[in-house]
């Protein structure tokens, strides 16, 4: 039986693993990103490559240290960089002289098809839907119950409350082997987040709508917790990029792509990489949505989100929606995040008081109350 | 008796206090240099204040700066705010149409944009400290003359010379080769005036519209050099506030006050004037709980374990 293994991202680890045991394989999770994993990634990559290249190859030294022996990669062509890292991790791991087959995954599906099926052998139909199916019902039930997370960190009455229930809610998602299961706790975990809801710590409501690079979006250990901390500050975050919506595109079946190249007109016509054209879309539908700002994060040296960083401004002025640009890399530090943090959710509630506070006066004098 | 507020603003560089009386007016300031012992000199602060204003009732304190959380705990402050905030609350209440905050400190800058004194949008350097105050300081001491008069020097220049701005490295070394070449020292200083302030609106102020009235504020601001560049590149007059070194204290004062009035609290967190008796004490320690092998740090008073922080996650939440 092989030992395979994968890059982490987000807790898409429990529907890869979910996957790879489906179909008869061992899973073997590198272990969590560590300040460990990002110090051997950088140790070994090219410095002006970006964040998700050293995290992954630092998750693949992991590994490979525990005994994998067969590494998955997703892949792409362009124009972000990111469809290339795969082969560029393959010469930089057998240089550092380990042995171990891997197979990136491109927007090919009969390919990989062929590709896996060298991988996994021979494995009937039935068993490979099954698979399949298990793999994205967990994804979905996970993101799902992760966006609840997102908006329900707002107002929980006990502070922390809602993480402390998501760790569960992941602790028994993982364990889970049937698609009953699935559902019950999806049920469970998404009344008993909802049971948290007080008052809005901040008083007030703030939308924040976080876009940018997707893998520095859903990791949150190279994105220094970001989320988390807006929900610390009563945000609630408005985040749509998840691996749901990627597959979905991936698939073709939604139509979420139309609407932000729709929403992106006057501003920028083309595909640029990655989720550059999604950022501008995006911003202006936010905006349209009634949202109170925009928090843009990519790595150090992505090109898509840096196209995207220099239109934003526009964008900003003419929807007038106020945006945040954060760059992460190796180098990031917890203290200057939480000051531009603060300062930019201090500047949208400021904003917000100030006008309900318009409102108010605006009903008293005309009702002469 | 009238209550009056309090905010103490620990940066860097310099730690400074404001007192405000209770209608929010600037009363009396203390500035200090931080000298990387911000316990003592934040006690050393609160004495000053205390003999100067005997029997001082505080009615709310505020904290900011980058050791606002440290400040916070000591004296049991009311509102802990960064120092972006504080900065446009200050600025807003000293100049109600101010559009413009430049601020410039010890180890940052930053550039705010107010409309109708709310701010609506900021920046903050990123990767470079070239034009704070830290390397000015680094710059007056090689070149050996006090801080105070190095904006003067710049002022009597006919022809500045061109500085390498871009970084503190370079234009460090650029200077080093002017002085060489035979500039006089006015003209380098005000290149490097000149130097600073480029690269302060191409990289902090990058993209932003910059309209009148200007504020410029914080430690650097003292440097009329810098005053005069900025004058120069932005074509208009820039206002420096009479307490520009202390905007930040005096932010964060207001936002105490407010803070407290708006929550209607009798009484404010304020540990009292007792605290400049108190032992502060901190000790840390790398946890070895996973490989992320972070930092915690304890903060004691009096031996009492009273904030804890440095943790990724929650395993040393609890104090």
């Amino acid at each position: 039986m092989r030992k395979i293994t994968f890059p982490h991202m987000g807790e898409l680890r429990i529907p890869v693993k979910a996957l790879i045991q489906e179909l008869g394989q061992e899973a073997l999770e590198p272990p969590k990103i560590s300040k460990k994993t990002l110090d051997l990634g950088v140790q070994y990559s090219p410095e002006f490559a970006c964040l998700p290249l050293k995290i992954n190859l630092g998750n693949f030294i992991e590994a490979l240290e525990m005994g994998a022996d067969t590494i998955i990669m997703g892949g792409g062509c362009g124009p972000c960089r990111f469809g290339f890292y795969g082969e560029v991790q393959q010469e930089l791991l057998r240089e550092m002289g380990y042995q171990f087959e891997m197979l990136v995954l491109e927007p090919d599906l009969l390919e990989d098809y062929r590709r896996l099926k060298q991988v996994f052998g021979r494995v009937n139909c039935r068993k490979i839907a099954r698979a399949i199916y298990l793999a994205i019902k967990k994804l979905r039930a996970l993101d799902s119950i992760y966006k609840m997370v997102l908006s329900g960190r707002a107002s929980e009455k006990v502070e922390g409350e809602v993480d402390r229930l998501y760790d569960h809610f992941l602790e028994q998602l993982d364990l889970a082997t049937e698609r009953a299961r699935i559902n019950q706790l999806h049920k469970e975990y998404s009344n008993l987040i909802k049971a948290t809801a007080g008052p809005l710590k901040k008083g007030v409501e703030i939308n924040i709508g976080v876009l940018g690079e997707i893998y520095l979006i859903i990791e949150s250990f190279v994105n220094l917790n970001i989320e988390k901390k807006l929900g610390q500050l009563g945000v609630i975050v408005r985040r749509e990029i998840n691996m749901s919506s990627w597959l979905a595109h991936f698939l073709h079946l939604s139509n979420e792509m139309k609407l932000i190249e729709k929403a992106a007109r006057g501003y920028l016509r083309n595909f640029i990489g990655g989720h550059g054209l999604d950022t501008i879309g995006n911003t202006v539908r936010y905006a349209r949505k009634g949202y109170d700002g925009i928090i843009q994060v990519a790595p150090f040296t992505c090109m898509p989100e840096i196209i995207a960083q220099t239109i934003l401004p526009a964008v900003s002025v003419r929807e007038g929606i106020p945006v945040l640009s954060l760059i992460f890399d190796e180098h990031t530090a917890d203290a200057g995040l939480n000051t531009r943090l603060e300062a930019f959710v201090d500047l949208l509630t400021r904003k917000k008081r100030k006008q309900l506070e318009g409102s108010i006066y605006h009903e008293q004098v005309l009702s002469g109350g | 008796m009238s209550k009056y507020y309090l905010g103490v603003d620990v940066g860097s560089v310099s730690t400074n206090i404001a007192v405000l009386d209770p209608f929010g007016n600037f009363v009396d300031k203390v500035y200090l240099r931080t000298r990387g012992k911000p316990v003592q000199v934040i006690k050393e602060g609160l004495r000053l204040i205390q003999e100067r204003h005997n029997d001082l009732e505080v009615g709310g304190i505020g904290s900011t700066g980058s050791g606002r959380k440290l400040a916070g705990v000591m004296l049991g402050a009311d509102v802990i705010k960064n120092e972006i905030t504080t900065h446009a609350v200050a600025a807003a209440h000293l100049l109600s149409g101010v559009k413009t905050v430049i601020e410039i400190g010890g180890q940052d800058s930053k550039i705010i944009i107010l409309q109708e004194g709310i701010p609506v949008d900021f920046a903050m350097n990123s990767v470079c400290a070239a034009g704070t105050g830290s390397f000015l300081d680094q710059q007056a001491a090689r070149l050996d003359i006090p801080i105070e008069e190095f904006g003067d020097y710049a002022l009597q220049a006919a022809n500045p010379v061109r500085i390498a701005g871009r970084c503190s490295v370079f234009a460090e070394s650029d200077m080093i080769h002017k002085q060489q070449l035979g500039h006089e020292l006015p003209e380098i200083i005000a290149g490097l005036c000149q130097a600073m302030v480029r690269n302060y609106l191409n990289n902090v102020a990058k993209g932003k519209d910059i309209k009148k009235p200007v504020v410029f504020q914080g430690g650097v601001a003292a440097n009329v050099g810098i005053k005069q560049a900025f004058e120069r590149e932005l074509d208009c007059p820039v206002i420096i506030p009479d307490n520009h070194d202390v905007m930040g204290a005096i932010g964060t004062a207001l936002l105490a006050r407010e803070e407290v009035l708006r929550k209607k609290q009798q009484k404010s967190k304020f540990k009292g004037f007792t605290v400049t008796d108190f032992d502060f004490t901190s000790n840390s320690f790398e946890c070895e709980g996973c490989p992320n092998q972070c930092e915690i740090v304890n903060i004691y008073q009096n031996e009492e374990l009273i904030a804890r922080w440095g943790a990724r996650c929650p395993r040393w939440e609890a104090v």
